[in-house]
């Protein structure tokens, strides 16, 4: 089936460019990187963009690096990237974990961590995992850059707080200090290529502090504040795991889909947290299964 | 408004007028002849459109056709050498891989780039590799098998 409504396309040669035409244009331009929800919601007539903004020919924009201990992801880093990069393993393969599991192969080449958050479907990888790495998503507009904080990214199934005329120019993420840990747990029908039917990222610290994210259980993917303050400070202990799991029903508003009852996304919550934990401390502990292994 | 693009497609460099609207798979097919990317889902779930776009899979119904100005989409046709099949096509072959074919352009490319970067994989890695090229017919086991016996570089003694 073919594309039924008509645009314009525009390859821009820098982002300012970019947001020049996007200013120009007003909201019905949409900004075109790996394509992969784009070109989907074309199709089934979901979105009608006027005109379409292509940052492909942009050169530089699928640099991961580190620098003064902060890493920073360009717009176009696709997962296979994530997947593939050493500085990503060496710094925080909670990220390569987390890409692993997003769509197959074929998709993971083309789509950008990027375009996964600036689509904001509830069931997005990325979100949970930037929301325990403390994520910050800078913006570029005609007045200038900006930076917000993943926590106030996200507003709602599907919608963001960027402006149709701001370009996403990076994500970065402040590197944990001292020994770190983290899990990305994802709920699928079938192992490879699906959606999340419920997911979860935990980050363990020293001094025992938590971060846990969950996403596909509410209209946008978010913090676990109640379970973080439980564990604060707390050995990871059998009771303390329980009293974490008690809170989950405060933390999640899931729903009944084609994809899983709500029961079951709540159910399976726990038991993801509590693995998830476990895995968590056990890595920063230097003694975790491998990232990349499947925990669920 | 149609925009002549250029993609080097198999090695040849392909002139092309194109809608922004177009789609990359349409475009093969129907305006370039190539006919070896299948319509399936037209949503990225299936990997029958699987092409390689600059060297990396991709799903071809996925990509805009203009976006792929100056690009170099290689597909099955393109995988021959010298006139001849590969050795991993040869054991798909072989070991009856396939039933209908609907599946095998995509399943040659995925597995081909999946192979060059893991010389030595083990059976999950190839189911995990695969995950995204959906087989109707064979229940995959006897894809896999090829995959894993193209690995192993068996060419000879591959069941009857």
């Amino acid at each position: 089936m073919a594309i039924a409504h008509e645009f314009a396309y525009h390859r821009a040669a820098s982002l300012h460019e970019a947001v020049e035409v996007l200013t120009r244009a007003g909201p019905g331009a949409w900004v075109l990187a790996g394509g992969t929800d784009l070109v989907p919601w074309l199709r089934d007539d979901a979105v009608h963009p006027e005109l379409v903004v292509d940052i492909k020919g942009v050169p530089g924009l699928s640099d991961i690096t580190v620098e003064d201990r902060v890493l920073r992801l360009g717009p176009l880093v696709t997962f296979t990237e994530l997947i593939e990069s050493k500085l990503i393993e060496d710094h925080l393969p909670l990220l390569a974990e987390m890409a692993e599991t997003v769509a197959s192969h074929g998709v993971r080449n083309r789509a950008s961590i990027v375009g996964n958050i600036c689509s904001a479907v509830p069931s997005c990888d990325s979100g949970p995992a930037l929301l325990v790495l403390e994520a910050d998503i800078e913006m570029l507009s005609a007045e200038g850059t900006r930076s917000v904080p993943i926590t106030g990214w996200f507003t709602g199934p599907r919608a963001t707080v960027r402006r149709p005329e701001e370009v996403v120019t990076g994500i970065t993420i402040p590197l944990p200090e001292g020994e770190h840990g983290g899990v990305y747990l994802k709920l699928q029908r079938y192992e490879g290529e699906d959606l999340s039917q419920a997911g979860v990222a935990i980050l363990a610290l020293e001094g025992n502090r938590y971060r846990v994210a969950f996403g596909a259980v509410g209209p946008v993917p978010s913090r676990a504040p109640s379970i973080e303050a439980h564990l604060e400070g707390i050995d990871l202990t059998a009771e303390a795991i329980a009293g974490a799991k008690a809170l989950v029903g405060d933390e999640i508003s899931p729903i009944t889909d084609m994809r899983a009852t709500k029961e079951y996304r709540a159910r399976m919550c726990e038991v993801m947290l509590g693995r998830g934990l476990e895995a968590a401390v056990s890595r920063r502990d230097g003694t975790g299964p491998a990232y990349g292994t499947r925990l669920v | 408004m149609k925009t002549p693009i250029t993609i080097t497609v198999n090695g040849e460099a392909r002139l092309i007028d194109v809608e922004p609207s177009d789609v990359l798979l349409d475009v093969l097919r129907t305006g370039l002849g190539v006919k070896s990317p299948k319509i399936g889902c037209e949503r990225g779930d299936c990997g029958t459109c699987t092409i390689m776009l600059d060297g990396r899979t991709a799903r071809s119904c996925l990509v805009l056709a203009i976006e792929t100005d100056g690009h170099e989409v290689l597909t099955v046709e393109g995988v021959l050498q010298n006139g001849e099949l590969t050795e991993l096509q040869d054991l798909f072959i072989a070991m009856n891989s396939f039933q209908c074919g609907f599946c095998a352009p995509g399943i040659v490319l995925a597995a081909r780039e999946f192979l060059a970067a893991n010389p030595d994989p083990s059976r999950y890695d190839v189911q995990h590799a695969l995950a995204g090229n959906l087989c109707r017919c064979t229940g995959y086991e006897p894809i896999i098998d090829a995959v894993l016996a193209a690995a192993r570089g068996i060419t000879e003694e591959v069941p009857a």
